[in-house]
């Protein structure tokens, strides 16, 4: 066997990458050395961090990303355990994993219906004698609809690592006189912690730069830096801002990634 | 019940959907000895040891620990602990964590935990390997910190589900004498759960020979080897010559076309029955003084001895450990004592041969 078959491959992914990853992260860096007309500077790195819109939008992102994140994860882990014990998980599974196949932005025009004035739920709370509300455009239905899109995000990988925890450990900490709760917090918690934190990343990252729900959903109310890429790219026409945002999230990104990944020592079997 | 008595089964069965993995199993385990639940995979061994510590529940019948109905007491609550067969150490603690598990779900201060498991440590010989990741241990090692994760504990009966299948031979050896002198040093109880017949007899007290669910024949490993209630017994432990035979009369049992003076009876004159001759108890001799004659037909060389396959003249095949060696294709004369014959009758039960050895056997006489 020699090693060319291998790296042939290979070659249509390298390609595809190159392309459409490297070429553009490129892109990106070196259209945010450019102002609005065109010329060579550093001023929109020194803009992001002194103006305090781009901070405080920085800030939101963060905090939004953050709850998402948690009420993700609050929700996902205990659905993730009961989905392990359950007879039939697979197909639990499949039927929790469902939504993912249907785009977003369709979802989001769902929610629309749902939440809007004469939608579902307004339907039912003016039945119930308590009124129609406001739900549309608020932080609470952007934080719903928002933690739906990404619950599958959380629990495939929780579920996952719950599932590769051996029974034998289970018993073993029973046999040592644990009891079902005990066996929970010092055995199958601690174990599943890679899911959590690769759930983690796929929620919390994203979610950094959510920009169509915002507007969908949240109604420009809550603004965050992927509304200000969209915003700039497509309305202000001011590229090198954009980028500029672009490349700060990216080195965000990595520095979660950094920060949540795998430590090495100590996870191998 | 004895009052030597830690666990009883009283007519336990176990169910799995349409699988009947154990049929109404009766026995006691007493106190401070070395017990061997031997048998083929999936005859029910490990089923009884997951009874016992409370990872399954009996379909039917009492399980009695110490006198006490456990059927329906969690396995925490069990003051019985368990080395699995894949050791199951948790893999995001140390050893010494590992061990001190136990200690710490009974919320012991940490000097006493300190204090047990670095005598345990010190037992198991693992001091300085405290500290180590479970990742970093051999699969010895591993062993031993299963063992002491148990022990330190102090339960009343240590189950031991196959620990030793996945050492190598050299490693299982030197294990079952450890296994042995650990027991014997803190006496408590140990039941052992093995396909091993050679494990079995070199460190148990009792074995309990299973076959599809039932407890075939129980006894000490000298009973048990020496006396095989039938076939199958004979055939798991040990390597043994079975063939058929009639009874004549008490003491007298033709096979190979002759009859022989024996040591059994109690049998219905000229019944059928099955003898067994162990291979090591087979002298090879020249033709003439030979209880029998057989032509030597294969010889392979085992190290300890040699194993020599030979055919008397009804076709009855003889297998013989000997030192020396013997010439493939010779007419040998193979010499026995009549103790060395032993009888087995056809679908005979344990309490039927019990019984049996009873009526026939002098005091004494039964090793």
């Amino acid at each position: 066997m020699t090693k060319k078959p291998k790296v042939f491959l290979f070659v249509p992914y390298l390609l595809w990458l190159a392309l459409f990853v490297i070429i553009p992260l490129f892109l990106i860096l070196y259209q945010s050395f450019f102002d609005i007309h065109g010329q060579f500077t550093f001023g929109n790195i020194v803009e992001y961090f002194t103006s305090g819109t781009y901070l405080s939008m920085t800030l939101s992102s963060f905090f939004y990303a953050f709850l998402i994140t948690l009420v993700t994860l609050v929700i996902s882990y205990p659905a993730a355990y009961l989905l392990t014990r359950l007879k039939r998980k697979q197909l639990w599974m499949l039927l929790l994993i469902l939504p993912t196949w249907i785009n977003v932005l369709l979802k989001a025009y769902a929610f629309i219906g749902i939440f809007s004035q004469s939608g579902s739920v307004n339907d039912f709370l003016a039945f119930i004698g308590v009124g129609r509300q406001q739900i549309l455009f608020t932080d609470a239905s952007f934080l719903l609809v928002a933690t739906y899109i990404e619950i599958p995000f959380m629990l495939l990988p929780i579920y996952n690592a719950i599932e590769e925890i051996h029974p034998s450990y289970v018993s073993a900490s029973r046999d040592l006189g644990a009891s079902q709760w005990e066996t929970f917090r010092r055995v199958i918690f601690p174990l599943s912690l890679s899911g959590v934190r690769s759930g983690v990343q796929a929620v919390f990252i994203p979610s950094l730069s959510l920009f169509m729900l915002t507007r969908l959903i949240a109604g420009n109310r809550v603004i965050t830096l992927g509304t200000a890429i969209e915003q700039h790219f497509l309305v202000t026409q001011n590229w090198g801002m954009g980028s500029t945002i672009g490349v700060v999230l990216i080195i965000i990104m990595v520095l979660i990634m950094l920060l949540t990944g795998e430590r090495k020592k100590g996870a191998a079997k | 019940m004895a009052e030597n008595t830690i666990i009883r089964f009283e007519d336990v069965s176990k169910r799995y959907d349409e699988m009947e993995v154990l049929k109404s199993v009766s026995f006691d385990i007493e106190r401070g000895k070395f017990y061997t639940l031997l048998g083929p995979s999936g005859c029910g061994k490990t089923t009884i040891l997951n009874l016992i510590a409370g990872f399954t529940d009996a379909t039917n019948g009492d399980i009695l620990i110490d006198g006490k109905k456990v059927n329906d007491v969690p396995p925490n609550k069990r003051k019985v602990n368990t080395v699995f067969q894949d050791y199951a150490l948790f893999p995001h603690m140390n050893v010494f964590e590992n061990i001190a598990f136990g200690l710490r779900i009974k919320k012991m201060n940490q000097k006493t935990i300190e204090q047990k498991v670095s005598e345990a440590l010190r037992m198991m010989r693992l001091e300085g390997y405290a500290n180590r990741d479970i990742s970093e241990m051999s699969g010895g090692q591993r062993q031993r910190v299963a063992i002491a994760r148990a022990l330190v504990n102090e339960p009343d009966v240590l189950l031991l589900d196959e620990p030793l299948s996945a050492l190598d031979l050299k490693l299982r050896t030197e294990m079952q004498y450890e296994l042995r002198e650990l027991q014997q040093r803190l006496g408590i109880t140990f039941i052992f759960v093995t396909h091993d017949q050679e494990e079995a007899l070199a460190m148990s007290d009792e074995i309990f020979v299973m076959k599809e669910g039932e407890i075939v024949q129980s006894g000490t490993p000298v009973d048990i080897y020496d006396e095989p209630i039938n076939r199958y017994v004979a055939d798991f432990i040990g390597e043994s010559n079975i063939v058929e035979g009639t009874m004549v009369e008490d003491y007298r049992v033709a096979f190979g076309g002759k009859v022989f003076e024996c040591v059994d009876g109690g049998m219905r004159p000229n019944e059928r029955v099955e003898v067994v001759v162990r291979p090591e108890d087979l002298i090879l001799t020249s033709p003439g003084r030979g209880n029998l004659v057989v032509k030597i037909d294969t010889q392979l060389f085992r190290g300890v001895h040699y194993e020599i396959i030979g055919y008397d003249e009804e076709g009855n095949e003889w297998m013989v450990h000997s030192t020396r060696r013997a010439i493939v294709g010779e007419q040998v004369g193979l010499s026995f004592e009549p103790q060395d014959i032993h009888v087995m009758r056809f679908d005979e039960t344990e309490e039927e041969f019990d019984a049996r050895i009873e009526t026939y056997t002098e005091e004494g006489e039964r090793v």
